[in-house]
């Protein structure tokens, strides 16, 4: 049986599945002759001249066929699909990057290796004792952030109330905004007072991530506190389970999915981190074990000094950088793993 | 298993908005109790005063006295947890727990409160509320699957249930279905009918016919205008209410021909 529509329900027209492929195809046609003419083309210009002239086809196109509201309907499409593709740009390059760079030297050796006894243009050596560095002043700097961080954020959003609270929610707020140099500048002034001017040790450098890293917890953490439906907390309360367990047993463990992810970003953001460690945790060629006495190298540190030096400390530095990205991803994975064994079960 | 509740001059502010004013009410134990009238007149803000449940929002407070048994709910050494244990309360939205099964959710209670429980009285506990919510037949086979996994209708039951599963004197609620279809409705207010053998309970409607159907007594809540405090205008037997109020507005109200 054939249904026949009434003609105020009929499309005016319609462009074709493969039409804007084609248009696609076209535009990049037309712009790399267009700067064959005026230049020489690159990959980049035509990219870019055909990314425009396929928007203003693609919706002039529509517009002839299918009317204007299917025409902006199509340019909203375009330039979102472009916003995307630009932003994909610079990460997907940084990885291929990194990867290309990086394999180069990467092996098991230069995973479980330090730099005792390596000089001049010799291949061998590795960062594993900047890899320990790494995991002891970022793992210390976690240990003193995530529960500090926590705790602020479940006053904010449980408990505080007044003056004391919008005075820390501002003080976080500038806090995110500190150029890291300032906390490693803070944490060396305070060793510098407490302990003596020539100590350098991880847990300094752990002390100057730790002041990046608070605010960036207590702000996801809060956010994620705030996302708890309120009815659930009336829901604990009405059962008689007082404020203190509320927190711990039911908005901690709704929220404990986008804290997993919050805090994994924060350590994310300061595992990386240079110039504070560099002031004070240093860099050395051994593998230092005791997080409070004597410099330890870190990756970011590592790869920084290794490619000042040039030649074989170039790929290296490399190296170094594809191991950091690959234990970010690692922690990424763990996170994610984690917050989907504790996320809220919905309908299944 | 069921207590009676004397209202005496009670004040409810919000800060220093005084909400619903100069309420003086009995509860009978082992009935119900329906308290009607217009949005905004305070209903559900009297309701959650008698679990000090009203405190937990910032600034609120209340004054007077609310005698559970002779008891003052509002004496100074009262815990408000421990009134909360024993007057129990079902929200207007059901809202069991996301994170927990259908079990965990009637055990939040006591698992909530650190509580140990043996297993075997622990599932004697669930079935026992679920029968008492009229929902064991329905969730018997999925006990262990998420309760946000079931219906509206079967989710507000899982709370009645959740609520009982504490054994309280006093079971409260706040309009508890007018997130609900009729016929999950019907279901809640069968259950009303069984619940109030063992227990008092509080209901807040929006739906006459409802407090009609199910209550013994019923309260009307007026407002004079926006700004103003509520009053509890009226109070009797739901049959007399329903048939011949002694004050006109009420009359008004129920009849529909309001405002």
């Amino acid at each position: 049986m054939t249904t026949t529509t009434a003609p105020v329900l009929q499309r005016a027209g319609h462009l074709p599945r493969w039409a804007p492929w084609v248009i696609l195809a076209g535009a990049f046609v037309a712009a790399f002759l267009l700067l064959t003419v005026i230049s020489e083309p690159t990959i980049a210009s035509v990219a870019l001249v055909g990314g425009i002239l396929f928007v203003v086809a693609v919706w002039a196109a529509s517009r002839a066929v299918e009317g204007p509201r299917r025409a902006k309907d199509r340019l909203a499409t375009s330039l979102v699909t472009g916003a995307f593709i630009l932003a994909m740009i610079p990460l997907v390059s940084l990885v291929w990057i990194v990867l290309a760079r990086g394999a180069s030297l990467m092996s098991w050796d230069f995973l479980t290796t330090d730099m005792t006894g390596i000089f001049g243009d010799m291949r061998e050596g590795g960062a594993l004792h900047a890899i320990i560095g790494t995991l002891w002043v970022t793992g210390i700097a976690s240990l003193i952030s995530i529960p500090l961080g926590i705790f602020t954020a479940i006053y904010l959003v449980e408990y505080g109330r007044g003056r004391l609270a919008r005075a820390i929610t501002i003080l976080v707020d500038v806090m995110t905004g500190i150029p890291s140099i300032v906390a490693g500048l803070f944490a060396f002034a305070f060793f510098t007072i407490i302990v003596g001017p020539a100590y350098r040790s991880a847990f300094m450098g752990a002390i100057a991530l730790a002041v990046l890293m608070t605010p960036v917890v207590v702000r996801s953490v809060e956010e994620m506190l705030r996302l708890v439906p309120n009815e659930l907390r009336e829901a604990s309360y009405a059962l008689g389970v007082p404020k203190w367990l509320t927190v711990v047993k039911v908005v901690l463990r709704t929220a404990i999915a986008g804290i997993t992810t919050g805090v994994m970003i924060a350590i994310a953001r300061v595992i990386g981190e240079t110039a504070p460690l560099l002031m004070t945790t240093g860099i050395i060629a051994t593998t230092n074990n005791d997080p409070f006495e004597g410099r330890m190298a870190t990756l970011p540190v590592f790869a920084y000094r290794q490619y000042a030096q040039g030649g074989v400390g170039v790929e290296r530095a490399w190296a170094a950088a594809l191991t950091l990205v690959a234990i970010v991803m690692l922690l990424n994975l763990v996170a994610r793993l984690v917050s989907r064994y504790f996320s809220p079960k919905g309908i299944s | 298993m069921s207590k009676r509740i004397d209202v005496k001059d009670l004040n409810v502010y919000y800060g220093d908005f005084l909400a619903v004013e100069g309420v003086n009410m009995t509860i009978e134990p082992r009935s119900v109790t329906a308290l009607i009238g217009p949005s905004g007149c305070g209903k559900s803000t009297f309701l959650r005063t008698l679990n000090r449940m009203h405190e937990v929002i910032p600034g609120a407070r209340v004054e007077g006295e609310a005698l559970m048994d002779g008891q003052n709910l509002y004496a100074p050494d009262v815990d408000p947890v421990q009134v909360r244990r024993q007057v129990g309360m079902v929200f207007q939205r059901p809202n069991p727990f996301p994170t927990m099964s259908i079990a965990d959710n009637v055990l939040a209670g006591v698992k909530l409160n650190n509580n140990r429980i043996r297993k075997s009285e622990a599932e004697a506990l669930v079935e026992e509320s679920l029968r008492g919510a009229n929902l064991w037949n329905e969730v018997k086979d999925r006990l262990d699957r998420p309760g946000s996994s079931l219906s509206g209708g079967q989710q507000q039951r899982l709370c009645i249930a959740r609520a009982i599963a504490v054994k309280p004197q006093v079971l409260l609620m706040d309009e508890p279905c007018s997130a609900l279809d009729p016929i999950s409705t019907l279901a809640i207010e069968d259950l009303m009918a069984e619940l109030k053998d063992e227990y008092t309970i509080v209901i807040v409607t929006h739906n006459m016919q409802q407090a009609a159907r199910v209550s013994d007594r019923t309260g009307f809540f007026n407002i004079a205008g926006t700004g103003k405090p509520g009053h509890l205008i009226e109070m009797d037997d739901t049959e007399k209410m329903f048939s011949s109020p002694s004050v006109k507005d009420t009359e008004d109200y129920i009849s529909g021909r309001f405002g």
